[in-house]
C-alpha cells in the first residue's frame, strides 16, 4: 500500500514539527516521517533551551532575521501552545579589554539586527541581575528567554496532528525518486507518495539532500557536551550567563543556563567528531566544563552534578574554516518540489516557526495554498501537579485519583501525568518519551525511584512484553527477559 | 481544609519508621501515624530477599521481607495508624506536614516529626562517568527492584562498578539467575562492602574483584556493548596503558548511597555534609526542635538491625519530648579528625550515657581511637584494623565527661 499526501515532512524535530504545523494551517494533506520511535530524539532534545535574541548572527543573514522574529513573537506562541517559557534576559560577561571590544561589536550587530534593549552594563548591574556570576562588565540582553525545548517540539507536533498532519515513527527515509509528478518515498519498509517534500532531517539533511538529487551540501557534526546541575544550584542563577564567544570555536562558549524547570546547564563545548550519532561525554571535556564554568560561576560544586548529555550541531562549515554558515532554506531546480533545509543549527530552536513560514512562502511561489478553515492554533498541555496550589491539587485528585499518586519523588510528578504522556495523541512509546513529556527521571535521583514504575506503566498501557520496552532508540531494549523462578 | 493534629508523624514506613512507631506506642504515645509512599510497609527490605538480617536485633537470620514483617506485625498488633500510598510533599519548621494520596491531600500539625525516609543511590550522573548513554546501565538497587519485585532481568552479561553491599549482593543474585557477572571494579584500594559479602557473593562464585580500577568509557549507541576499564593510582588518576575493553550488555552501579533529605531543606533542618543527613543530638533531634531523624535518612547503615536499634532510641527520646515539650540542651559538640568519616550524634548533653556511631574515612591499621576533652583522654580503644565499610560504636559513660567543652574524636597511631 502506498500512503499519499500533498506534503511529506522528513524529520520530527522542532523544525519539522513547526513546518507541519504551519502547513496544517493550509488546505493540504501532510505526513511527517520520523526515523526514531518518537518526537524530539534528535538535536531538538539536546540543546540549551534558550530563546536567543539574535545579536550573535550576521546582520542580513537568515539566522539573524528568523531569530529576531522568533524571539519577538514567542510570548504569543508560548501562550498558544502552552509551552513553559520565561523571558529571563541574559548576560554576556567579559573580563578583558578585548572582551569589551567584542561586546561593543556584538551590541552593534544586535542593534543592526533589530534586537531591542541591548546595553553594556557594569559590575553593579551584574550583581543585581546575577549575584553569583563573576565578570567585570557585560552586555545585557533583556529579550533573551528560556523555554522547555521538549514540550515546545511536542506541542508543535500535537497541534499539527490536531489540525490533520499524520505522523509515522520508526520510518527512516532511505529512498526517494521522482516519477509522474510525484515523489515516491521508501521509509521503514513503507511506501509513501507526495507532491512536496520538506527536508527537515537535521543531522541527516545532507543525506536527504543527496537523495533529492541536490549536490554540494556536506554536514560536519560538531558535538557540544553539558553537565546538568541539581536544582539546589538553580537558586544561584536566574538568568543565562555567557562568556564572550571565541570566534574560532564556532560556538557561543561554555555558558551557564538556568533551565525552565530550575536546574542549571553548563556547556556546551564544541568539538568536531566523525559520527553524527555519537552522544558521548568525554573526560577531557568534563574537566574543561568544570574549569570554564567555574570561571563565571565560582559557586560550582561537584555535589551538584546530576547528569551529563551531549548534542550535535549539524554544521555546514568544517573544522578548517570555523565560524558560522547561514541556514540553508532553498528550493532548487534539481528538485523543484522539494524545500531543502540544511545546517539548521543554533538558533534553530528559536527560529523554528519563522523557518516554517519561509517554507510555506517558498511553496506558495509555485502553487497557491488555500487556508485551512478549521485550523486551530491552540494546544493545551496537561496540568503539572508540582506547579499547582494545594486547592487546585485537591480538585484535580477528586476528579482523577491518579493525581494523588506520586511517581517521581524528586519532582513530584504523578501517575496521571505519566499516563497522560503515554496516552495522549502522539504519546510516548519509550521511557525517554515519557521523560521528555513530563520530566520524571530528570531529577536528582535520575529514575532510582520512578524508572521501575514508568516501565511498568508503559508495558501496561502499550501492552508491551518485557523484552519490548525501549529506553530510546531502536535496539535500546531495557530488559533481556524474565527471571528464572 | 483544616489540618488534623498528631503527637507524632513518622515519615517513611521502612524498618526505621516501623521500629520508631512501635517503640513510641510502647512508651505510651498513642496518637501517632506512619506515612509511607509505597503500597506496602517495609521500606527497602521488601526487595532484599536474601538472608542475613536480624542477627543482632533478633538473634536469628531472616530475609529482608521476614525482618520487616516482624515489625509490621507489631504495628498491626499495637493498632498503630498508618497510611500507605501516601507521599509527604513538605514539612514546615512549625511541623506542619502536607501529604498526598489518591484519596486527596492530607495536612497534619504534629508535636513531633520523625524522619525515617531512607536513602537513595548515587547515579552515573553524580559520579560523572564518561561515555555514551545507552540502555543497560542501572543502579544496583533499581536492578534489584526489577529482579526481586518485578521478576525482570535487566541483562545477561554484567559488569559491576563499585563494591558497595548492594552491588555485591546483586553479583550473586545475577549469577544465580544465569547471568554472567564478568567482574566487579572498585575505585578505592579496598572494598566498599562488608567482608562477609565479598566472601559469600564474589569469592564463592569466582567473580573477580579489581580494586583501584574504574570505568573510563561506555560504548553503545542503543544498548550497552562494552565498557573500558582502567587502573588508577593513589591519586585516582588513570594509569596510562592499563585500559582494557570488556564486552557486556549491562553495567550495574553500586557507587554509594545518599540519605534522602528532600523534605529536610523545607523544614530548615541543617545537614552534615559528611553524612548527608541531619545534624542530630543524642536524642536524634535535628537542629529544628521536635524534628527527629534516624535510619538511612540520618546516615547510611550497613545492617538493618542497627537501623531498628537507632530508631528505638530515637523513639524513647521523642516520647520524652512529646510529654515534656523539651529535652535537655546538648551543648557539647563532637568534632573529629580527618581519619574519621563521620560521627553520630554530633552533639550531646553530658548528662547521660551515649553510644557514638562512627565510620573511618579510609582503612586504618594499628592504633587507638580516642575521645579527648580539654586536652585529656576520656577514653582510648586500641584497634588492629578499621575499615570504612564497618560502622563502629563507642559507649561513652556520662561520668567520664568533665566539662561542656567540645569532645574530639581522634585516631592515635602507635
Ligand atoms: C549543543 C546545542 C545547543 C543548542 N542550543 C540552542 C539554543 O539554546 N537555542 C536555539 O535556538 N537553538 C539551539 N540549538 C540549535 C537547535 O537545537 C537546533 O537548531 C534545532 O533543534 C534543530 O531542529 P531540527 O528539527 O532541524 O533537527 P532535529 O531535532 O535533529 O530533528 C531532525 C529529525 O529528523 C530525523 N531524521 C533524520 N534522518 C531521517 C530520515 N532519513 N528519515 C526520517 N527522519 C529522519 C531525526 O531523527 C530527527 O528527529 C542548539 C544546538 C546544539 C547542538
Ligand atoms: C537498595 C538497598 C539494598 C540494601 N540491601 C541490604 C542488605 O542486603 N542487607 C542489609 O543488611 N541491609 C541492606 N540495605 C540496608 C538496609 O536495608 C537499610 O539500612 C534499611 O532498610 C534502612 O531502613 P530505613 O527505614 O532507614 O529506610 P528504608 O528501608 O529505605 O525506608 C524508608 C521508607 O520511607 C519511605 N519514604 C521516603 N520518603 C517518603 C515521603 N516523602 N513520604 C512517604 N514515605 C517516604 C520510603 O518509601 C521507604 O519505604 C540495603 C539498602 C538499600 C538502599
Amino acid at each position: 500500500m502506498e500512503h499519499q499526501y500533498d506534503c511529506i515532512v522528513i524529520g520530527a524535530g522542532v523544525v519539522g514539527n513547526a513546518v507541519a504545523r504551519q502547513l496544517s494551517a493550509c488546505s493540504v494533506t501532510i505526513a511527517v516521517l520520523e526515523k526514531e520511535q518518537d518526537l524530539c530524539f534528535g538535536t531538538s532534545g539536546r540543546n540549551s533551551g534558550v530563546l536567543h535574541a539574535g545579536f550573535n548572527n550576521k546582520t542580513g543573514s537568515k539566522m539573524a532575521r528568523f531569530c529576531v522574529e522568533g524571539n519577538l513573537e514567542f510570548d504569543r506562541i508560548a501562550e498558544e501552545l502552552d509551552v513553559p517559557f520565561k523571558r529571563t534576559g541574559k548576560l554576556i560577561v567579559g573580563f578583558s579589554d578585548d572582551d569589551k571590544n567584542s561586546l561593543r561589536a556584538m551590541k552593534a550587530q544586535g542593534d543592526a539586527n533589530g534586537v531591542p534593549g541591548l546595553e553594556i552594563v557594569g559590575k553593579e548591574r551584574i550583581r543585581e541581575l546575577a549575584p553569583f556570576i563573576a565578570g567585570e562588565f557585560a552586555m545585557y540582553s533583556p529579550m533573551t528567554g528560556i523555554l522547555n525545548p521538549f514540550i515546545y517540539t511536542v506541542a508543535l507536533a500535537e497541534n499539527a496532528h490536531k489540525n490533520g498532519a499524520a505522523y509515522f515513527f520508526a520510518c527512516p527515509v532511505t529512498d526517494i525518486f521522482y516519477q509522474d509528478g510525484r515523489y515516491r518515498i521508501t521509509a521503514g519498509g513503507r511506501n509513501f507518495a507526495s507532491r512536496w517534500i520538506i527536508n527537515c532531517a537535521g543531522l541527516e539533511s545532507d543525506k536527504i539532500s543527496a537523495l533529492l538529487g541536490i549536490k554540494g551540501h556536506k554536514l560536519y557534526p560538531c558535538r557540544g557536551e553539558y553537565f546538568i546541575l541539581d536544582k539546589k544550584a538553580g537558586q544561584y542563577l536566574g538568568i543565562p550567563a555567557y562568556p564572550v564567544p571565541n570566534p574560532r570555536e564556532g560556538g557561543l562558549g561554555i555558558h551557564l543556563t538556568p533551565t525552565i524547570d530550575g536546574n542549571i546547564l553548563i556547556g556546551p563545548s564544541s568539538k568536531y567528531i566523525e559520527e553524527n550519532d555519537n552522544y558521548s561525554v568525554t573526560q577531557d571535556i568534563m574537566d574543561l566544563l568544570i574549569k570554564d564554568g567555574g570561571r563565571i560561576f565560582p559557586y560550582l560544586k561537584r555535589e551538584y552534578f546530576i547528569r551529563n548529555f551531549a548534542g550535535i550541531r549539524p554544521k555546514l562549515v568544517g573544522p578548517q574554516e570555523g565560524g558560522f554558515a547561514d541556514f540553508v532554506i532553498e528550493r532548487r531546480s534539481e528538485a523543484p518540489y522539494a524545500i531543502n533545509l540544511v545546517g539548521i543549527e543554533s538558533p534553530g530552536l528559536t527560529s523554528a516557526l519563522p523557518i516554517a513560514r519561509e517554507v510555506v512562502r517558498l511553496i506558495r511561489e509555485v502553487e497557491p495554498l488555500k487556508p485551512n478553515p478549521g485550523f486551530d492554533p491552540v494546544r493545551k498541555g496537561p496540568p503539572a501537579f508540582a506547579g499547582l496550589t494545594n486547592g487546585q491539587r485537591r480538585a484535580l485528585i477528586q476528579q482523577n485519583p491518579d493525581y494523588g499518586e506520586i511517581i517521581c519523588r524528586c519532582e513530584n510528578i504523578t501517575k496521571a501525568e505519566v499516563l497522560e504522556a503515554i496516552n495522549r495523541p502522539l504519546g510516548a512509546a519509550t521511557v525517554t518519551g515519557v521523560k521528555y513529556r513530563c520530566r520524571p527521571m530528570m531529577g536528582r535521583c535520575q529514575g532510582g525511584y520512578c524508572q521501575t514504575r514508568i516501565t511498568e506503566l508503559l508495558r501496561q498501557e502499550k501492552k508491551l512484553a518485557v523484552k519490548e520496552v525501549l529506553y530510546q532508540r531502536k535496539g535500546s531494549n531495557m530488559f533481556t527477559g524474565v527471571a528464572l523462578k | 481544609m483544616t489540618a488534623i493534629h498528631k503527637e507524632a508523624v513518622i515519615v517513611g514506613g521502612g524498618p526505621g519508621g516501623l521500629a520508631a512507631a512501635v517503640k513510641l506506642k510502647q512508651q505510651g504515645i498513642t496518637d501517632i501515624i506512619i506515612l509511607e509512599r509505597e503500597k506496602q510497609l517495609g521500606g527497602i527490605l521488601r526487595q532484599c530477599i536474601h538472608d542475613g538480617f536480624g542477627l543482632t536485633r533478633f538473634g536469628e537470620t531472616l530475609s529482608g521481607p521476614e525482618y520487616a514483617q516482624r515489625f509490621i506485625d507489631l504495628v498491626e498488633q499495637e493498632k498503630i495508624e498508618y497510611r500507605t500510598d501516601t507521599t509527604v510533599l513538605s514539612i514546615s519548621p512549625e511541623k506542619h506536614l502536607t501529604a498526598v494520596s489518591p484519596q486527596g491531600l492530607l495536612e497534619i500539625d504534629s508535636a513531633a516529626v520523625i524522619l525515617t525516609t531512607g536513602c537513595r543511590e548515587r547515579t552515573r550522573g553524580s559520579v560523572a562517568i564518561p561515555g555514551e548513554r545507552p540502555a543497560g546501565i542501572y543502579t544496583a538497587g533499581v536492578a534489584q527492584t526489577y529482579l526481586n519485585l518485578k521478576n525482570i532481568m535487566v541483562g545477561k552479561k554484567v559488569v559491576i562498578l563499585g563494591s558497595g553491599d548492594i552491588g555485591l549482593i546483586m553479583a550473586r543474585r545475577f549469577t544465580l539467575e544465569g547471568a554472567k557477572v564478568e567482574a566487579v571494579f572498585e575505585l578505592q584500594p579496598y572494598p566498599g562492602g562488608l567482608a562477609r559479602n565479598v566472601e559469600q557473593c564474589l569469592n564463592d562464585f569466582d567473580i573477580p574483584l579489581y580494586l583501584s580500577h574504574t570505568i573510563t568509557d561506555i560504548i553503545g549507541g542503543a544498548r550497552l556493548e562494552a565498557v573500558i576499564v582502567s587502573e588508577v593510582d593513589e591519586q585516582k588518576r588513570v594509569k596510562p596503558g592499563t585500559s582494557r575493553r570488556i564486552e557486556c550488555d549491562t553495567l550495574i552501579l553500586s557507587v554509594g548511597l545518599i540519605p534522602e533529605n528532600e523534605l529536610s531543606a523545607g523544614a530548615s533542618v541543617a545537614l552534615d555534609p559528611r553524612t548527608g543527613g541531619a545534624y542530630v543530638d543524642e536524642n536524634f533531634m535535628t537542629g529544628v526542635e521536635g524534628i527527629f531523624a534516624a535510619g538511612n535518612a540520618l546516615h547510611v547503615h550497613d545492617l538493618v538491625d542497627f537501623v531498628s536499634l537507632e530508631a528505638e532510641k530515637l523513639a524513647e527520646a521523642a516520647a520524652k519530648f512529646i510529654r515534656r515539650g523539651k529535652l535537655p540542651v546538648c551543648g557539647i559538640k563532637l568534632v573529629t579528625d580527618k581519619n574519621i568519616g563521620h560521627i553520630i550524634p554530633q552533639s550531646i548533653s553530658g548528662t547521660k550515657d551515649v553510644t557514638l556511631t562512627l565510620r573511618v574515612g579510609r582503612p586504618l591499621t594499628g592504633g587507638a581511637l580516642k575521645l579527648q576533652q580539654d586536652h585529656q583522654d576520656l577514653l582510648s580503644q586500641k584497634f588492629i584494623k578499621l575499615v570504612p565499610a564497618e560502622m563502629i560504636e563507642i559507649k561513652l559513660a556520662k561520668e567520664l565527661i568533665k566539662s561542656t567543652s567540645e569532645i574530639k574524636v581522634v585516631i592515635a597511631h602507635e
